[in-house]
């Protein structure tokens, strides 16, 4: 398959999301797209809009409102060979359908010895940064990277938001693929390149410090580490893409090569997708740490109410305290390489 | 047995289980259904026998510890093997772990039937060799499975239906709801069937459901109901034949009862009496057919004698395939978790490869 590439120079991240849908549509004919109002509305933030009416409503449908629902159906619709690609309308409303993707979803490969293959997609709108209100900005990754047996993928840009998408539905493996809603008018152009679909990317290269984001932090942290540079710091950003499995090659030469690290994340951390990524990093990488691993992630609260997210969230000043923190006097900075 | 309503397809269920023989095998006059073929209730019959004497054999496996636990279905036969019987060879069952029974009539082997509950792999049967899903230990949630695989069925122009099996303590578990609304919306060619054996483990109907039955549960998702003596195999085939080729959803409420506990590690005397459990055997689905097929002439000694001896050849081949030590390899934990398997999982792997050198 090779990607279609868009014709306009700049897509939003939804933009490209609604191309990869139509191109996988369009090339795959028992590829389905189905959930709540993703049919003549084209879902809450337009991902899907425009696919019902040209591909019709066999293909792309609403159903009741009932996320178990739809995630037990897609199961069994993947078990009678066709791929599902199912919308959850809001992070936290993807809650009532956990019991189907952590029970079944992720394990009936395993169960049946690999003859039952599910290529389901679960399309997540995730994390804040929205003025979104309660239940509608749930960074919910660590539930899900948890789970052996799915894979986790999140773009940080449209390009990758294209393709990832592409490859998700391609994968024989079932996907929970979160959207950063914060990101998706964010606009991009789209390459035609392959990512494969397991690798994270240097997004900014840079000597001192590397920052391991993904999602809706990417750009957050690109933003970091052009502040730093007024700090004579070097910033090197790693975009994760992949949460699970895990890329711990692109990774750990990042950090071998700076020596230092602060992974981002939206979510709360404790028990957070960060502390398995210090913990790998720090496995791996140690002797090439001039400092430990550090977090910055949103607090242990329930998400907060609209008007005090700004303070729940990373921030550029958070990351550069980080940053900061990393002690600078150590003269071997960048100098230590595998 | 007084019949209040006919059996076209109305939303609501009868009043009354519909039924073809009574309780000491005589026929129903004027029942709605149509009574089997002869060929059919012989071969009813016989695959209850067999299927009786497998259960016993599963019960007694446990006891010598070649089983972890096995849920009987003693008692249940007719609903088990009824339905089944009903399937078209391309229609789906998708079952629960109550239904063992169920997937040897189905043709499944019997070690691969009951390799789950022997600890050798969470499953042992290839489900598209037979057509029968996953047998499923989380309540319900077979349920969407089902809905999900017959409408893909219909999607794809295919004449296929599913039957999913489910206990009564399972109705109550948000999934079957939103899988009789799916059915009832998409007109999914899927029969639920109810097996209402009077208890969730130990928690009876009383306290599960406030509904007058079980069936009329399917009336608010525009779901056909029916209502039927889940002890009366003849019309369990009937109406599960008849809801498999009406083309949309059904909901079918059988009445019956499981004889022994809840598996063998569950003590059923804490929570029923002896009575209760006689009055039942009283109502015995095989010795039911056997005094209607006998009266017709169509089960005589002979037969009956082999038949007896075909479930003791059965139960034999169960016990030889069961009596030896599954010993399934430490690698295999890490195959399957994702079609290629990823680097942290075969460097797991290299490590378990390690410990056990
Ligand atoms: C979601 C879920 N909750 C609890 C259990 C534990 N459990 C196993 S069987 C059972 C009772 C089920 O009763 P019923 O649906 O009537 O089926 P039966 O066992 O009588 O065939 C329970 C509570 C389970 N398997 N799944």
């Amino acid at each position: 398959m090779t990607a279609v590439v868009a014709q306009e120079s700049q897509l939003s991240l939804a933009g490209a999301l609604n191309r990869a849908l139509a191109d996988a549509l369009a090339a795959d004919p028992t590829v389905l797209v189905f959930g709540e109002d993703v049919g003549a509305l084209g879902g809450v933030f337009r991902v899907t809009d425009g696919l019902a009416a040209r591909f019709g409503e066999q293909r792309v449908f609403d159903t009741p409102l009932a996320e178990s629902g739809i995630v037990g159906t897609a199961i069994g619709m993947a078990m009678n060979g066709l791929r599902p690609v199912v919308e959850m309308q809001f992070d936290a409303f993807a809650y009532p359908a956990f019991e189907q993707i952590t029970s079944h979803l992720a394990k009936l490969r395993n169960r049946t010895r690999g003859r039952v293959e599910l290529p389901v997609v679960i399309r997540v709108p995730y994390g804040g940064g929205i003025g979104g209100v309660e239940h509608h900005c749930d960074s919910s990754e660590a539930y899900y990277t948890h789970t052996p047996g799915l894979r986790v993928v999140t773009p940080g840009t449209p390009d990758d938001a294209y393709r990832l998408l592409r490859d998700a539905i391609d994968s024989p493996d079932p996907v929970i693929f979160l959207e950063p809603k914060r990101r998706y008018w964010a606009k991009g152009p789209l390459s035609d390149e392959r990512i494969g679909f397991d690798r994270a990317v240097v997004r900014r290269a840079g000597r001192d410090v590397t920052l391991i984001a993904y999602g809706p932090m990417v750009a957050t942290a690109l933003e970091t580490a052009e502040a730093a540079t007024e700090e004579g710091w070097d910033v090197e950003v790693v975009d994760l893409r992949s949460l699970a499995p895990f890329d711990d090659e692109t990774v750990c030469a990042s950090v071998v090569k700076t020596g230092r690290a602060v992974v981002v994340h939206e979510a709360s951390g404790f028990g957070g997708y960060g502390a398995e990524v210090v913990a790998r990093v720090t496995e791996r990488c140690f002797h090439h740490l001039h400092a430990p691993v550090l977090r910055v992630t949103g607090f242990d609260i329930p998400y907060p109410p609209p008007k005090l997210e700004e303070h729940h969230l990373p921030s550029v000043d958070r990351i550069l305290d980080a940053i900061g923190r990393l002690q600078w006097d150590d003269e071997v900075v960048g100098s230590c390489g595998a | 047995m007084a019949r209040t309503r006919a059996p076209e397809r109305t939303l609501l269920p009868s009043d009354e289980p519909l039924s073809l023989l009574r309780k000491d095998g005589t026929p129903v006059d004027d029942s709605p259904l149509s009574m089997p073929d002869d060929d059919v209730l012989v071969e009813l019959h016989r695959r209850m026998v067999i299927g009786r004497r497998f259960d016993t054999q599963a019960t007694a496996l446990t006891k010598q510890g070649r089983l972890a636990v096995y849920p009987s279905s003693r008692g249940q036969e007719a609903c088990e093997v009824g339905s089944v019987l009903a399937l078209r060879p391309t229609d789906w069952l998708f079952p629960t772990y109550r239904d063992s029974v169920a997937l040897v009539t189905r043709g499944v082997d019997p070690a691969e039937t009951l390799t789950l509950l022997q600890g050798g792999w969470h499953l042992g049967y290839d489900p598209y060799e037979h057509r029968v899903g996953p047998q499923c230990t989380p309540l319900a949630t077979n349920t969407l499975h089902a809905v999900g695989f017959a409408h893909a069925a219909r999607l794809k122009g295919e004449d296929v239906a599913a039957l999913v099996l489910l206990g009564d303590g399972a109705t109550s578990e948000g999934d079957t709801h939103e899988a009789l609304n799916f059915a009832g919306v998409w007109k999914a060619p899927v029969v639920f069937l109810v097996q209402n054996n009077g208890y969730a483990i130990s928690v009876p109907m009383s306290k599960q459901n406030a509904a007058p039955s079980l069936a009329h549960k399917g009336v608010g998702y525009g779901v056909p109901s029916v209502l039927v003596d889940g002890n009366d195999v003849a019309a369990v085939h009937a109406v599960v034949r008849e809801a498999l080729e009406s083309g949309g959803p059904t909901l079918i409420e059988a009445l019956t009862y499981r004889i022994e506990a809840h598996t063998n590690a569950d003590d059923a005397t804490r929570y029923r009496t002896s009575d209760e459990v006689a009055a039942w055997l009283d109502r015995d689905p095989v010795d039911r057919l056997e005094a209607y097929l006998t009266s017709r002439g169509l089960l005589d000694h002979a037969r009956r004698a082999a038949v007896a001896a075909e479930a003791e050849e059965f139960a034999a081949s169960v016990r030889a395939k069961l009596n030896v030590d599954v010993e399934p390899s430490p690698e295999d934990l890490f195959e399957h978790v994702y079609a290629t398997t990823p680097r942290h999982l075969r460097e797991q792997a290299a490590l378990l490869r390690e410990e056990l050198a």
